[in-house]
């Protein structure tokens, strides 16, 4: 069976791209004075670092903990917070303006002089995308002049910084072509510069592989790379591999909305196990369109809107190596198309299924990992806490086969379930910021499995009424 | 609720009930299903 070896877990705070968010683009432009109405409730990048559930994800504070943590979290903040954690870290904006930069191999995306400076010298001296990491320079930046005759004269998209300020701008890829407008490009090297932070941090692990060893990488972000004849056309995955440094790497992406990492990495682990590769990354970069995706709901609360960070993720599957966990190939649980839109149906097929089919029950899986989707921005949005409902639905499903009374549903949910703590970065949330907290409680912890489900809403493209699941049984290594 | 006869456009959740079964729901009460739709709050 193949195993997840490694895995890291990225945020880059982004609180300038907000406005740049599907949600706030659309409902600012009603907006008489965008910048003014947006700006009090920014987060400067030391409350976003201290904001508990991004401590969380980059695997500095304990899921149990934050399911203690008094609320509401972001009025009491992580003391003594670390910008990088064991899972990865979460980029100050200054220094991620600079990363996106460099990933632009087409001079499309221009910085400010006083902007790109700054951001250079900070992400030079990164321990894991800085200069000496062989990655493409930060470009010299422009005058703010080029800039605005790049808006005014080009198409170019601005990117004003939180206070209003001209930081650079997009220029579009063609003059004619909607897939390659400057806030497509942003969005694509959003993504693009997000799962290359998440791969060099992967490849920077203590014992990782080595770059020149990773021979397939597959992507599984939002984005849709491609131009007016194939939309969506991508290989984000080989655009990455190029830039973190994987010379005998290829790749592709997998796209199945929001389901997209569970069939990647069940797709990796097949890779490994029929022996066409050895070592395999799964990634993906974060989603620029979900920012600020229930901000409205945020500024309803006065709060400060947490949909302010990119995510990005990269994990390493590869051969049983006697210790890491394994990645259970005969224990996939999937919504077929057969499966029905019925929520019992559809939890059966994910969960008891496949967990019959490997002689287990339910209640042999210590944590399930599901929608993370963190309640604090949700919420206040009205669109409730998705991670606890899951588990209730989930929790009633072990009702239904007997294996707890009704009355220990809240203890099977507190207990087998996990605080929501991902930023609402849709195929990222769904059950992999989990990963890291569970590779160490099934290596020096005391978890024997861990069960991951994505769910993904395949209707919203509306080519069919279906959704879609896959769930994956990561347990413990039995020679370890 | 009477559905007999009555058209119906089936609003579901994607993390609650889905339009799809919603609409199985509505047409064996007899109801005319004009729109399914699903939504993904997340």
């Amino acid at each position: 069976m193949p195993v997840i070896r490694a895995v890291s877990l990225v945020l880059a705070h982004a609180p300038s791209f907000v406005r740049l968010g599907s949600k706030p683009l659309r409902e600012l432009r009603k907006v008489e004075q965008p910048i003014e109405y947006l700006r009090p409730y920014l987060r400067d990048g030391e409350a976003a670092c201290a904001y508990a559930p991004n401590q969380v994800f980059i695997g500095n504070v304990g899921v149990d903990d934050l399911a203690a943590w008094p609320a509401p979290w972001h009025r009491h903040p992580v003391e003594g917070a670390r910008r990088f954690g064991p899972d990865g870290e979460i980029m100050p904006e200054d220094e991620f303006l600079g990363l996106l930069a460099a990933c632009d191999g087409f001079d499309l995306l221009a910085l400010d002089r006083d902007v790109a400076g700054p951001a250079r010298a900070a992400l030079d001296a990164h321990p894991v995308v800085g200069a000496a990491s062989g990655r493409p320079p930060v470009p010299d930046g422009v005058a703010a002049g080029v800039l605005q005759e790049r808006i005014e004269r080009h198409g170019a998209t601005p990117l004003l910084g939180v206070d209003g300020r001209l930081l650079g701008a997009v220029l579009p890829g063609h003059e004619e072509d909607d897939t390659l407008t400057g806030q497509v490009l942003l969005e694509n090297l959003a993504c693009k510069a997000t799962a290359a932070l998440a791969l060099r941090h992967l490849l920077a692990r203590p014992g990782a592989v080595a770059a020149e060893a990773v021979r397939y990488v597959i992507s599984c972000g939002e984005e849709a790379v491609g131009d007016r004849y194939q939309r969506g056309g991508g290989n984000l995955a080989k655009a990455v591999a190029e830039w973190a440094g994987c010379p005998r790497a290829t790749g592709s992406d997998v796209k199945a909305f929001c389901c997209g990492p569970m069939h990647s990495l069940m797709l990796a682990g097949a890779l490994v196990q029929s022996g066409l590769y050895d070592d395999v990354v799964v990634l993906a970069g974060g989603s620029l369109a979900k920012l600020g995706m229930k901000f409205q709901g945020h500024v309803k609360h006065a709060m400060p809107i947490v949909e302010d960070v990119l995510a990005g993720f990269a994990a390493h599957v590869t051969r049983d190596d006697g210790a890491s966990p394994v990645l259970r190939l005969d224990a996939v649980g999937r919504h077929e198309v057969a499966s029905g839109s019925a929520p019992l149906a559809v939890v059966k097929a994910l969960y008891s299924e496949p967990l019959a089919r490997a002689g287990l029950t339910l209640l042999d899986v210590d944590r399930f990992s599901l929608e993370l989707h963190n309640p604090e921005a949700t919420e206040p949005a009205g669109s409730g806490n998705v991670p606890l409902n899951n588990y209730r639905t989930l929790a009633s499903l072990a009702v239904m086969e007997k294996l707890i009374e009704r009355a220990g549903i809240d203890a099977f949910v507190r207990t087998r379930g996990l605080p929501g703590f991902s930023p609402t970065q849709g195929h990222i949330a769904s059950a992999v910021p989990y990963l890291g907290h569970a590779l160490r409680g099934l290596t020096e912890g005391h978890l024997t499995r861990t069960m991951f489900t994505g769910k993904g809403s395949l209707f919203l493209g509306r080519m069919t009424q279906l959704s879609d699941g896959v769930s994956l049984i990561l347990e413990r290594n039995p020679r370890r | 609720m009477e559905l007999r006869g009555k058209k119906v456009i089936a609003l579901g959740e994607r993390d609650g009930v889905p339009g799809p079964a919603v609409a199985e729901c509505a047409r064996r009460a007899g109801a005319e299903v004009v729109l399914t739709l699903t939504a993904c709050y997340v």
